[in-house]
C-alpha cells in the first residue's frame, strides 16, 4: 500500500539481476548456433517418407493412395500415382508414387498426413535448418529429398519407431503365418491331387490347385 | 616533507581541473581575442561529443541489464560482450530509409527530431559537472533549465501532431498531458532546494551541500524535506522523460509507438537519442540538487577528482532508471493522472512547508522529528486515501432488461 510492493519488486529483480550471474539454473538461454540441444522426441517440423531396407525405390512403403494428399488442410502435397504395381514389404502388389512433392513453404506441421496415413510411410521429422536460397524450388521437396531409411525414423522418434516397427513385425508375422498354412493347403492338396492323380491320372485339376494358393499367398 | 605533500596536492588538483586545463593550453594557441568564443564552442563540443557516447554505451548496458533481469543473457553478438552493438545499431538507422508520410506536414515533420535534441542539449549548459567545470554559471540555472526542459513537449507534440497518423497524435496528446501534469510537480519538487541554498545558481547549490560535518556531506538528501524532494523528483523526472513506469507516450502495447510511429532511420534515432539524453540530464540534475553535485560523500574521499563523483552519481541514476524500468509495469493513463495530482503534487506543496518550518525552526534535533513527523503522517494518510477502493454494488440497467 505505501509502496512496499515496489520495494518487493525491486529486490525480486535485483535477485534475478546477481542470481543470473552465479547460478547455471537461472541462465537457461542455449547460445543456438553454437550450442545446441537435442531435439526432443515429440518434436515435429516437417513430414518426410519411409523406406525399408537399403534401397529407397524398393523399399518406399508409400503406396500412393493419396489420402494424406486429400487430407492435407493446405494442401501441400502433391502425388502421381504409377501405372505399374510393385510388391510392398509383405510381398503384396501396390502402386507407388512416380512423384511425391511436398511444398514446406505451405505446410503447417500439422501432422495430419501421419495420422491419416494406413501405411505407416509418411512421419515428421525434427530437421529445422531448412532455409534455401531459392525460395520457389528450394521449398519444395520432391522424392529424393523426402525419402529417408527407417534407421533414421528410429534415431529420431524411439518410441514411435518401435510401436511402427512391432506393428508391421506383427502383420509381417501373420502373412507370413497365413502363407504357411496356405503353403500347407497347397500342398495338402497336391498331395490329394497326387493321390488322385495317382488314382486317376487327369493332369489338368493338379494345374488348377496349384495356381490358386499362390496367390492367396499374396494376399 | 611538505615538497611531497604540496606535489600530491599539485596531482589532485592538476586532475581535478584536467579538463578545464586542457581547454585553456588548447585556446592559448588562439590570439586572445578568440579565445573565449573558441572556449565556448571547444566546451559545447564537449559536451556534444561525450552524452551520445554516454548515450551508446548505456543502450547496451540497459539491454544488458533488463536481460540479466529477466535471466537472459542480453545482446552478445557484436563485438567483445556485444559492447559494439551501438556501433551496428548506428550504422543500421544511418542506412535506413527516411519515409516521411505522403500527407505529413513535411516541414514540421522534420524539424521535430532536431528541436528535441536542441532543447535537451540546451539543459547541460547550466548543470556543473565538476568543480568549475561548467559551460554557463549562469545566476538562474534552474529556470533556464526549465525552460529547456519545457520545450521538448512542444517537440514531441510536433512529432506527433504533423505525422499526420491516429497513433502518433494519441501519442503525443497522452504525452503532452503526462508532462505537463508532472512538470508542475517538478519544479514545485525543485523549489525546497532553492528555498534553501537561497539561490537559482546550480553552482551556489552545489557549493552549499559541499560542506561536511564529522566527514560526512551536506546533502540536501539526508533531510527530511530534501528526502522527500528527491523522491518527489525521481517520479516526476522519470514521467518528464517516458521512462517504465510511466511510458504511456510510447506505450509499444497499445499505440505502435506513440509520437515517433512516422519516423524512421535517423530521425528515428534523433528521437531515440533525445529520450536518453534526456535522462542523463535529469540525472544530472538530480545529483546537482540533492545529492551534491560533484562533492565527495566522505570528507576523506575529496581527493577523487571532483568529475568522477557527478559521472559516479549520474550512472548510478541512470541504473536505478533501468532497474525501475525492468521491474514496474506500466500504469494506465487514469492512474498516472491521480497520482500526478492527487499524490506527487500534494506531497510537494506540503513539502515547502516543511522546508520552512526547517528553515525558522533553527538547529537542534526538535526540527527533525516535527519534519519528519509530518511527512510521514502525510505519506501514510494519502497513501491510504489514494489505495482506497471504492466499493460499487450490483450494476443495474436502466433499459436493457
Amino acid at each position: 500500500m505505501f509502496g512496499e510492493g515496489i520495494l518487493k519488486g525491486l529486490a525480486e529483480t535485483a535477485r534475478n539481476f546477481f542470481g543470473s550471474f552465479v547460478s547455471a539454473e537461472r541462465l537457461t538461454t542455449v547460445e543456438y548456433p553454437e550450442q545446441r540441444i537435442a531435439p526432443f522426441e515429440a518434436a515435429r517440423v516437417f513430414p518426410f517418407l519411409v523406406y525399408d531396407g537399403e534401397d529407397w525405390l524398393a523399399g518406399l512403403r508409400c503406396v500412393a493412395c493419396q489420402i494424406c494428399e486429400k487430407e492435407c488442410p493446405p494442401q501441400c502435397i502433391f502425388i502421381e500415382k504409377s501405372k505399374d504395381k510393385k510388391p510392398d514389404f509383405v510381398g503384396k502388389p501396390q502402386s507407388y508414387p512416380m512423384r511425391f512433392e511436398i511444398d514446406i513453404s505451405v505446410c503447417m506441421s500439422c501432422q495430419i498426413c501421419v495420422e491419416v496415413c494406413p501405411f505407416e510411410a509418411i512421419k515428421m521429422d525434427t530437421a529445422f535448418e531448412l532455409s534455401t536460397g531459392d525460395r520457389f524450388g528450394g521449398l519444395l521437396l520432391n522424392l529424393t529429398q523426402l525419402a529417408k531409411p527407417n534407421a533414421y525414423y528410429r534415431q529420431i522418434h524411439p518410441t514411435g519407431a518401435a510401436e511402427v516397427d512391432a506393428r508391421m513385425a506383427e502383420e509381417m508375422a501373420k502373412a507370413e503365418a497365413k502363407a504357411k498354412t496356405a503353403t500347407d493347403a497347397a500342398a495338402k492338396a497336391a498331395a490329394d491331387a497326387a493321390a488322385t492323380k495317382a488314382a486317376d491320372a487327369t493332369p489338368a485339376a493338379g494345374d488348377a490347385s496349384q495356381s490358386r494358393p499362390d496367390e492367396e499367398s499374396r494376399r | 616533507m611538505t615538497a611531497t605533500a604540496s606535489f600530491a596536492r599539485s596531482i589532485i588538483e592538476t586532475s581535478d581541473q584536467i579538463f578545464v586545463l586542457l581547454k585553456q593550453w588548447l585556446v592559448s594557441f588562439l590570439p586572445a581575442a578568440w579565445q573565449p568564443a573558441a572556449g565556448v564552442v571547444l566546451c559545447v563540443a564537449a559536451i556534444v561529443g561525450l552524452f551520445p557516447a554516454l548515450f551508446a554505451l548505456t543502450t547496451v548496458l540497459e539491454r544488458k541489464g533488463l536481460g540479466r533481469i529477466q535471466n537472459r543473457i542480453g545482446p552478445n553478438r557484436v563485438g567483445p560482450l556485444g559492447l559494439l552493438q551501438p556501433l551496428a545499431d548506428g550504422i543500421k538507422s544511418l542506412t535506413k530509409e527516411d519515409i516521411v508520410p505522403a500527407r505529413a506536414d513535411w516541414a514540421v515533420h522534420f524539424l521535430a527530431p532536431l528541436v528535441l535534441v536542441v532543447a535537451v542539449f540546451m539543459g547541460f549548459a547550466v548543470v556543473p559537472m565538476g568543480r568549475n567545470l561548467v559551460l554557463v554559471d549562469m545566476d538562474a540555472g534552474l529556470l533556464f533549465y526549465f525552460a529547456m526542459g519545457a520545450s521538448t513537449e512542444l517537440a514531441i507534440f510536433m512529432a506527433g501532431w504533423s505525422s499526420r497518423n491516429k497513433y502518433s497524435l494519441l501519442g503525443a496528446m497522452r504525452a503532452v498531458a503526462q508532462m505537463i501534469s508532472y512538470e508542475v510537480a517538478l519544479l514545485l519538487s525543485t523549489v525546497v532546494v532553492v528555498m534553501m541554498a537561497g539561490s537559482l545558481s546550480l553552482t551556489k547549490i552545489v557549493a552549499a551541500q559541499n560542506q561536511y560535518t564529522w566527514g560526512l556531506p551536506h546533502w540536501y538528501i539526508f533531510t527530511p524535506w530534501g528526502l522527500a524532494g528527491f523522491l518527489m523528483y525521481a517520479i516526476a523526472t522519470t514521467a518528464e522523460t517516458n521512462r517504465s513506469p510511466f511510458d504511456l507516450p510510447e506505450g509499444e502495447s497499445e499505440l505502435v509507438a506513440g509520437y515517433h510511429t512516422e519516423y524512421s532511420g535517423f530521425k528515428f534515432a534523433l528521437f531515440f537519442l533525445g529520450e536518453y539524453l534526456a535522462m542523463f540530464s535529469v540525472s544530472g540534475l538530480g545529483a546537482t540538487l540533492f545529492l551534491g553535485g560533484w562533492s565527495a560523500p566522505f570528507s576523506f574521499l575529496t581527493w577523487v577528482p571532483s568529475w568522477i563523483w557527478f559521472f559516479s552519481k549520474l550512472m548510478l541514476s541512470i541504473f536505478v532508471f533501468i532497474w525501475l524500468r525492468g521491474t514496474l509495469p506500466r500504469l494506465r493513463q487514469d492512474q498516472l493522472m491521480n497520482f500526478a495530482w492527487k499524490f506527487v503534487l500534494p506531497m510537494t506543496l506540503l513539502n515547502l512547508l516543511v522546508a520552512g518550518l526547517w528553515r525558522f525552526m533553527g538547529e537542534g534535533w526538535e526540527r527533525w522529528v516535527l519534519c519528519t513527523a509530518i511527512l510521514v503522517v502525510a505519506y501514510v494518510v494519502m497513501g491510504r486515501m489514494g489505495m482506497r477502493r471504492e466499493h460499487f454494488g450490483p450494476r443495474s440497467y436502466r433499459y436493457a432488461e
